[in-house]
C-alpha cells in the first residue's frame, strides 16, 4: 500500500483538472481504505468443495447436451400431422424446452464456474482521463493546421462557399426521388362510395336490408351496394378495403319518439332508423360497440362515446366531431338506400377537411 | 516463413491457429490490450446486457422468420390447414404467418422467440436507463453515450411496432389505423404524409411491404450501428463503477475479461436466451390466428398494443374531448396533437437531461464512481417523477381494462388517471426527495454512532439502552464517499448586472442542491465519539 499515496495525488488532481461548478470538495475527508479484502470462498480453502463444484459444472454442461439432443428428437418427434392444435402446440413446447435446457446448462455451468473456481478477489485498473493529454491536442491541432494550410479551406472563401451551397443541396434529390410513394390526396378523403340510391347492404354477405327487416333496438354493420363484389375479385380486394375503410356504417333503429333531430336532418333518418359512419372521427377506428340502453356508441381503441339519438354527439372520450350521418330512406321495394354521400368526410380529422 | 510454421507446429492446433491469426489480424496486440480489462461486478450492470443478447436472439429468430414469411398484401383464398379460416380472403403476409405458426416445424416457436425477444429488448434497455439515471452514469465523460442509447430505446420501439404490423391481421391493421389518424391529425401536411406512407389512401396495398423493408433491414442495421458506437464508447471510458472503498474516478475496480468475464457474460447470453426459449416454449404470444385478416370494419375489444407502445396509446385515450378546433377554414386536430406533443417534449426531456443536470451543476469534471440514488435527491426525484408520468400514461392505455375487470366506471377511471397525470408525478417528486434525504441522514447516524446491535443492557440505574457497534471503516467509506453539492446565488457580472441566466441558473441550482445532507467529516466523527463517551 506504498504507492496508495501517490494514487491518491492523482486522484486530486483529476478532481481539480476542471471546474467543480457547485460541488464543494471538503478538504476533511476520510481516507480511502482501499480495496476490501478478499472473502475466501469455501472453494478456495477446501479441496472437496473445490470438487464439487467442478462436478457440479460438468453436470450442468451434461445436462445442456441432453437438452439439445432433446430438442432435435423433439423436432422430429411431435411432427405436425394437418390440423391438430395439439402437435402443433406439442412440438413447439418440447422443442423449445429442449432448446433452453440447452442454453441454461451452458448459461448456468460458466456462471457456476466463474463464481466458485475462478478468482474473485476485486482487482484494480488505472483509469486514464477520456481527455488526451496536451501534447496529443496540441499535435491534433497541428494536424488540422497543416490540413487547413494545405488545402487553404480558411483561406479561399469562394471554394469554402461554393462547397457549403453544393452540400446543402446534395441531398434534396434524395429527398425528392420519393415524391411517388403516393398520390395527391386531393379529395380523396372527403368522398366514399355512398351516393344517392346505393342500396345499404349486411357486412359482410352483401345482402340489401328492408326497413322492415330491422327491429327496434337491433343493429346492423352496413357497407355501401357494390362493395362486397370488389372483394371477390383479386384484382379489387385492395380497392375494397381502402372504399371499406370510409364507407363502413352502422344501422340503428330507435324509437323515433328518442331521437333529437335537427331541422335539416328530419329527413336523414326513417322511422327511427339511422345510419352513421362506422369510422371514428378520433383516429379511425371501427365504433363498433353499441348500448341498447343508453343508446351509446363506443369505440373500442380508446373510448370515445357517441350518443346516437342526439346526432351522435361525443359526450366522452377524445374524438371532437360528431360521427358523420348517412342520409337515408327506402325505395320503391322498401329496401334501405342512400338519400346521398356523407355531407362531411368520415374519419379521423385532416388538415383541410373544410376546404 | 518457414521458422513461423515450425513453431506453429510444436504448439499443435491451437497454437497454430493463434500463430496464423496474430500474422494476419495482430491478435496478440488485441488481446495483451484486452484480455485482462478489468469490469466492475454489480447486479444492475445486467440490464444492458440483458438487451444486447435480447437483440442478437431478436437478430437470429428474425432471420428464421423471413425465410418463410412473405410481406405482400396481394389477397389469397387461404387455404392451410387452419380449419377456421379455410376458404377465407386474406393477404398474403397474413396466410404466410398463419402458414409459419401451423405448417412450419418450430415456426410458432420462434414467432413466439422473436415476439418475447422484443418486448424484453425493449423493457431491458429502458430498465437499464433508468439504472443510468439514477446513478448518474450519464455525467461527464457519458452524456453522449447518454443519447446514444436513447437513440438505441426509440429505435427499438420503432422496430417492435414495425414488426408488430407486418402479420397484417385484424389487430395489427387496427394499430395502424390509428397510427394513420395520428398522422392525418398533423398540421398542413398531415394527408400527404399519410398518403405517401401508405401509397394512397389507407390500408392501401403496399404498407406491410415498406414496414417489412424498414423492420428487416434498415432499423436492425441502426440499431447495430449504434450498438456498436454504444460499446466503444465503454472501452473508451471503461465501466463506471460504484462508490465505495478503493473505487475512484481514477481507477476501475472489478473483475478481468478472461477468464472471470468471459465466463460471465458469455454465460449470461445463454441464460438469456434460455430464459427467452422457455417464455416463448410455455407462454402464447399474439395467436394471429385467432384474430382474422384485417377488415376495416370490425374490431375486438379489449385490445392492447404491445407494452412499450402503451404509454402513447395512454396519451391518446386521456387527452379531454373537444379540443379539436377550425381556424381560417382549417382543421386544428388538438386532440391528436396535444397528445404527440407530450410524448415527444417527454422524450426530448429525457434525451437531454444529462446537458440540463451539467449546465445547473456546473460540473465539468469527469465521472466515473456513480452516485448512490440518495445521494442526489433531487435528481432522483425527478427520476422518480419521471417515471410515475410514464407509468400513469401507460395505465390509460388500459382504462377499459381497468373498468371491466375492477367493476368501476369507465368515465371515473379515465377522470381519476387524467387528474393523477398531473398530480402523482408532484408527489412522487415530493416524497422521493424526502426518502432520498432521509436515508441520507439515517447514513450519517450509522456512521456518527454506528449500527444498532439489537443487543438491549439494562444500566446500573435502570435504564435501558441498545449498544450501537461501531461500522468497519470500509462500510463507513461507502456512506460517506460523496460530494457536497452548494447551491449558488445570483452575482452581479463585471457590468454589475445580474443577468436574467445567471437569475435562471441560481434559482435552478437552488432547487437541486437548497435542500442537502453532507456526508460525516473526521471531525463530527471525532466529536460523536467524544460525545458518546461523555454520556456513558
Amino acid at each position: 500500500m506504498s504507492d496508495k499515496k501517490t494514487e491518491l495525488v492523482k486522484h486530486d488532481e483529476v478532481e481539480h483538472q476542471y471546474e467543480a461548478g457547485l460541488a464543494k470538495v471538503n478538504a476533511d475527508k476520510f481516507t480511502d481504505p482501499g480495496i476490501e479484502p478478499h472473502r475466501v470462498r469455501m472453494t478456495d480453502k477446501s479441496v472437496k468443495h473445490e470438487k464439487t463444484a467442478a462436478r457440479q459444472v460438468a453436470a450442468l454442461f451434461l445436462i445442456s447436451i441432453a437438452g439439445s439432443i432433446f430438442a432435435i428428437w423433439a423436432y422430429f418427434g411431435f411432427r405436425v400431422y394437418g390440423f391438430d392444435l395439439n402437435s402443433i402446440r406439442n412440438n413447439a413446447l418440447f422443442l423449445g424446452l429442449g432448446i433452453s435446457l440447452g442454453m441454461f446448462g451452458i448459461g448456468i455451468g460458466a456462471v457456476h464456474w466463474a463464481k466458485t473456481l475462478m478468482p474473485d478477489a476485486e482487482v484494480s485498473e488505472a483509469r486514464h482521463q477520456t481527455r488526451g493529454t496536451e501534447e496529443t491536442r496540441a499535435a491534433a491541432i497541428e494536424v488540422i493546421k497543416l490540413a487547413n494550410e494545405e488545402s487553404g479551406f480558411s483561406r479561399r472563401k469562394l471554394i469554402r462557399r461554393s462547397l457549403y451551397g453544393a452540400l446543402a443541396l446534395f441531398p434534396i434529390p434524395g429527398l425528392v426521388i420519393f415524391r411517388d410513394l403516393g398520390p395527391n390526396p386531393a379529395d380523396k378523403l372527403k368522398h366514399t362510395m355512398w351516393s344517392a340510391g346505393a342500396k345499404l347492404m349486411r357486412d359482410p354477405s352483401g345482402t340489401p336490408i328492408k326497413a322492415s327487416d330491422v327491429q327496434v333496438g337491433s343493429v346492423f354493420h352496413v357497407i355501401p351496394e357494390g362493395l362486397a363484389e370488389l372483394g371477390e375479385n383479386d384484382a379489387t380486394y385492395g380497392k375494397m378495403l381502402e372504399e371499406k375503410a370510409k364507407a363502413a356504417v352502422l344501422l340503428v333503429r330507435v324509437d323515433p319518439a328518442d331521437l333529437k333531430e335537427s331541422e335539416a336532418r328530419k329527413d336523414w333518418s326513417y322511422q327511427g332508423i339511422v345510419a352513421y359512419s362506422k369510422i371514428c372521427t378520433h383516429v379511425g377506428c371501427p365504433v363498433a360497440l353499441y348500448e341498447q340502453h343508453t343508446h351509446h356508441l363506443l369505440c373500442p381503441c380508446h373510448q370515445s362515446t357517441f350518443d346516437l339519438t342526439d346526432e351522435c354527439k361525443v359526450i366522452f372520450g377524445p374524438a371532437s366531431r360528431p360521427l358523420p350521418q348517412l342520409p337515408i330512406t327506402v325505395d320503391a321495394e322498401g329496401y334501405l338506400v342512400a338519400r346521398s354521400d356523407f355531407t362531411e368526410p368520415v374519419g379521423p380529422s385532416f388538415w383541410d377537411r373544410k376546404a | 516463413m518457414t521458422t513461423a510454421n515450425n513453431t506453429a507446429k510444436k504448439g499443435g492446433f491451437l497454437a497454430g491457429t493463434a500463430n496464423y491469426l496474430d500474422e494476419r489480424v495482430g491478435v496478440a496486440g488485441i488481446l495483451k490490450t484486452f484480455g485482462r480489462k478489468v469490469f466492475p461486478d454489480h447486479w444492475s450492470f445486467m440490464l444492458g446486457e440483458v438487451a444486447l443478447y435480447s437483440f442478437l436472439v431478436l437478430l437470429l429468430s428474425g432471420t428464421f422468420l423471413t425465410f418463410f414469411f412473405q410481406p405482400a398484401m396481394t389477397p389469397v383464398v387461404y387455404d392451410g390447414i387452419y380449419g377456421p379460416l379455410k376458404g377465407a380472403h386474406m393477404s398474403v403476409a397474413y396466410a404466410s404467418t398463419i402458414d409459419i405458426s401451423f405448417e412450419v416445424r418450430g415456426g410458432l416457436l420462434m414467432r413466439q422467440v422473436h415476439h418475447w425477444s422484443a418486448l424484453l429488448f425493449v423493457a431491458s434497455a429502458g430498465l437499464h436507463m433508468l439504472r443510468v439515471f439514477f446513478t448518474g452514469a450519464f455525467r461527464k465523460p457519458r452524456e453522449i453515450n447518454w443519447v446514444v442509447g436513447f437513440a438505441l430505446f426509440v429505435l427499438g420501439m420503432a422496430g417492435g411496432f414495425t414488426g408488430y404490423s407486418l402479420p397484417d391481421d385484424l389487430l395489427s391493421g387496427n394499430g395502424l389505423r390509428i397510427i394513420d389518424g395520428m398522422l392525418k391529425g398533423v398540421p398542413v401536411i398531415g394527408s400527404w404524409i399519410s398518403s405517401l406512407l401508405f401509397g394512397g389512401e389507407f390500408p392501401g396495398e403496399n404498407i406491410v411491404a415498406r414496414l417489412y423493408s424498414l423492420h428487416i433491414m434498415l432499423i436492425p442495421a441502426l440499431i447495430l450501428v449504434f450498438i456498436a458506437i454504444h460499446l466503444f464508447m465503454v472501452v473508451i471510458h471503461k465501466h463506471s463503477h460504484y462508490s465505495g472503498p478503493g473505487k475512484r474516478d481514477d481507477n476501475v475496480v472489478g473483475y478481468p475479461l478472461a477468464p472471470v468475464y468471459v465466463a460471465k457474460a458469455g454465460g449470461f447470453f445463454f441464460i438469456v436466451f434460455g430464459a427467452i426459449m422457455l417464455v416463448a416454449a410455455t407462454f402464447t404470444i399474439n395467436p394471429v390466428w385467432n384474430y382474422g385478416g384485417y377488415d376495416p370494419s370490425p374490431v375486438s375489444a379489449g385490445t392492447q398494443p404491445d407494452w412499450y407502445i402503451g404509454w402513447l396509446d395512454g396519451a391518446l385515450r386521456l387527452t379531454p374531448s373537444h379540443l379539436e378546433f377550425e381556424a381560417g377554414g382549417y382543421t386544428y386536430s388538438m386532440n391528436v396533437l396535444l397528445p404527440m406533443i407530450v410524448g415527444v417534449l417527454f422524450l426530448i426531456i429525457v434525451a437531454l437531461y444529462p446537458f440540463i443536470e451539467a449546465w445547473v451543476t456546473g460540473d465539468k469534471r469527469e465521472h466515473h464512481v456513480l452516485d448512490r440514488p440518495r445521494n442526489a435527491p433531487t435528481r432522483t426525484a425527478i427520476g422518480a417523477a419521471g417515471v410515475v408520468f410514464y407509468a400513469v400514461l401507460w395505465a390509460g392505455a388500459a382504462t377499459d381494462l381497468i373498468a371491466t375487470n375492477f367493476k368501476m366506471s369507465l368515465n371515473q377511471v379515465l377522470t381519476t388517471l387524467q387528474i393523477s397525470l398531473i398530480v402523482l408525478p408532484v408527489l412522487a417528486y415530493y416524497i422521493t426527495k424526502r426518502l432520498a434525504l432521509s436515508l441520507q441522514r439515517k447514513d450519517r447516524e450509522i456512521v456518527l454512532h454506528g449500527r444498532e446491535s439489537g443487543r438491549i443492557v439494562r444500566l446500573p440505574h435502570g435504564e435501558f439502552i441498545e449498544v450501537h457497534e461501531e461500522i468497519d471503516e470500509y462500510t463507513r467509506y461507502k456512506l460517506v464517499d460523496f460530494v457536497n453539492y452548494e447551491p449558488i446565488m445570483a452575482r452581479p457580472n463585471a457590468r454589475g448586472k445580474i443577468t436574467i441566466r445567471g437569475r435562471i441558473r441560481a434559482s435552478m441550482s437552488r432547487w437541486f442542491f437548497e435542500d442537502r445532507v453532507t456526508p460525516v467529516t473526521p471531525a463530527e466523527l471525532e466529536a460523536a465519539h467524544k460525545h458518546g463517551k461523555e454520556l456513558h
